[in-house]
């Protein structure tokens, strides 16, 4: 019998893995028929997800967190078992306001520390403060964007003008002059470097090499009450996902991205981001990148519990929420490597053997513990060199 | 009570707001969601927001009512947690609704059910208005191909149709997509 199951999610490069599961038989195959509900604000998804009106969603990692926390409009426990990508993200600002930096747009995107302090003094130089888009205040291109800036003395809240606007509409938005740059999930800064609107200034896997991105959200409820296809979605997912980090699979994919109903854009802009060739400016060749947006390598879809509580630690950072152990706990428990494993036990899935570990620790490959076959972790080294120990929240926020 | 429409489709607005005015609201005002939608908002200091939930500006205005200092008093969104039918039915329609604290349930429940039914009426205007176009379309495509039939076999116009009309029985097709096949077929001969 086969199960129906609503999925919700926006017209983004990362919603790759739903659209390969549902197209290319790996939820069939499972018995389940998944219905994807394409929308266009990251409001609309939250509240068609906590009403009930789908099962699940492609959803901002933080946004997750933000909703169980109760701090985005009406509260509800949601519960992530699964990341549909790690990294994918990049900073574009009109050509205008990137004069002020490097020239060398290579070694200004390898060289993020630096580009953030060439960009605080570009602040100085800019006839007014700079509007940059985000496409919500709990994304992680807005926490990212304000842990970079930060960085070089930028106050995010003062010193420049953070305006939320979706993904589809920012390219609109810097053709008109209402923003000076933006900062977005793939194919949009492709689009309007594509449209000679903008150019390259920060890649989200620069800032932190395995960022978390877009997560499968479920009401909490729900994941309790249907285990078993939560379980069978997980699994086809999984498949879906290594389909998808196959490059041979990558020019296939753009080309089922691009069909109108889930991104509706050239498949050769959102190519970039699969293959890790990014066009920086629109005169110049690509860059490779082969770390910007990855979908299954690295046991990149399990939910370390250590990273909802580092997205935790910049909402605090932030102001967005006060700092308890209530709220700790309740922000780690949105995370559930324990649904992941109890679905993958017996798949030939590398398994980590813990559910926390320090970020930004790891500088290069390294093989870990794990339940089966072989793990090894990518680089997850932040920016600036910290890291985060989640036993020890109080200290780390000390150190900004 | 101010309530202001955050829509793009002018029309839809506008069957919103007659049905509010008959309703014996008056202090209404429309706001297309571009540009600085949101300052011209916090100018005005709505009670009741309503927005089209399948708007992309959503998130724009939220966070508007998160930060904005210029509001008095904040506004969340509405949600009637003793009547879930009632959101169900919001969230079908596409319709959602923000409105100030402390603004009684009883007061702004009538806005939103006049809204939701003003709403799913326009969507069933849209979609009949869709038909009609298609069935407009599907005639045009009929009476080409009737014309090319009428032009080359020197059929009369009753005849060209019959013989569509035929053809699309015994290939178990719709006319219009034998019509269609027709005009395409004629296109790559270089007929018409």
């Amino acid at each position: 019998m086969t199960t129906d199951l609503r999925i919700a999610f926006l017209p983004l490069t990362d919603a790759a893995v739903l659209a390969v599961a549902r197209e290319k038989g790996f939820a069939e195959e499972e018995g389940l028929h998944l219905d994807l509900v394409r929308t266009t604000s990251w409001a609309t998804l939250r509240d068609r997800l906590v009403f009930g009106q789908v099962q699940a969603a492609h959803m901002l990692a933080p946004l997750a967190v933000a909703v169980t926390l109760g701090l985005s409009q009406q509260a509800a426990p949601l519960a992530a078992p699964y990341k549909l990508n790690v990294n994918g993200n990049m900073l574009v600002m009109a050509s205008a306001f990137a004069q002020a930096l490097d020239p060398d747009i290579a070694a200004r995107l390898d060289d993020p520390l630096g580009t953030a302090h060439d960009f605080a003094a570009a602040i100085g130089l800019w006839k007014r403060k700079p509007v940059i888009g985000v496409v919500h205040r709990f994304s992680s291109h807005s926490v990212m964007l304000r842990y970079w800036l930060a960085s070089a003395g930028v106050d995010p809240d003062r010193d420049v003008i953070l305006r939320v606007l979706p993904p589809s509409l920012t390219v609109e938005a810097i053709g008109a002059g209402e923003i000076d740059g933006f900062i977005a999930g793939e194919p949009w800064g492709s689009a309007a470097v594509d449209a000679g609107l903008a150019e390259a200034v920060a890649i989200g896997e620069r800032i932190w090499r395995r960022g978390v991105e877009k997560i499968l959200a479920f009401r909490t409820p729900w994941l309790e009450e249907n285990p078993d296809t939560v379980d069978r979605l997980l699994r086809a997912l999984v498949r879906a996902a290594a389909w998808c980090d196959d490059p041979q699979h990558h020019e296939a994919l753009a080309h089922l991205l691009s069909r109108p109903q889930y991104v509706d854009q050239p498949a050769d802009v959102i190519l970039r981001a699969l293959s890790g060739g990014i066009v920086p400016r629109v005169d110049m060749a690509p860059l490779s990148m082969p770390d910007f947006m990855l979908f299954s390598r690295e046991a990149t879809p399990f939910p370390w519990r250590s990273q909802a509580l580092w997205i935790y630690s910049q909402l605090v950072r932030w102001k967005m929420v006060e700092h308890s152990a209530d709220n700790a706990a309740k922000a780690a428990s949105v995370f559930r490597p324990d649904i992941f494993r109890r679905a993958l036990a017996n798949s030939d899935v590398a398994m980590p053997g813990a559910s926390m570990k320090v970020e930004g620790a790891v500088g290069s490959p390294l093989a870990v513990g794990s339940k089966r076959g072989e793990l090894t972790l990518g680089p997850d080294r932040f920016f600036d060199g910290r890291v985060f120990d989640p036993e020890r929240i109080e200290d780390f926020l000390a150190s900004f | 009570m101010r309530i202001v429409i955050i829509d793009d489709s002018g029309l839809r607005a506008t069957v919103l707001e007659e049905g509010l005015r008959e309703a014996g609201y008056d202090d209404i005002h429309i706001v297309p969601p571009r540009g600085g939608f949101v300052a011209r908002l916090e100018r005005m200091a709505p009670d009741v927001v309503l927005m089209d939930l399948g708007s992309p500006s959503r998130d724009t205005l939220e966070e508007m009512l998160t930060v904005s200092r210029a509001l008095a008093r904040p506004i969340a969104m509405f949600v009637d947690q003793s009547d879930e039918t009632m959101i169900g039915a919001a969230i079908d329609a596409g319709v959602s609704a923000y409105v100030v604290d402390g603004l009684r349930k009883e007061r702004v429940k009538p806005v939103l059910e006049l809204a939701v039914r003003r709403f799913n009426a326009f969507a069933k205007l849209q979609s009949e208005l869709d038909e009609a176009r298609t069935a407009l379309s599907d005639r045009k495509i009929i009476d080409r191909a009737k014309s090319i039939l009428m032009s080359q076999r020197g059929l009369s116009e009753p005849d060209a149709y019959a013989l569509l009309r035929s053809s699309a029985m015994n290939q178990g097709k719709k006319i219009v997509d034998v019509a269609q096949a027709l005009i395409t077929a004629s296109d790559l001969l270089g007929g018409m």
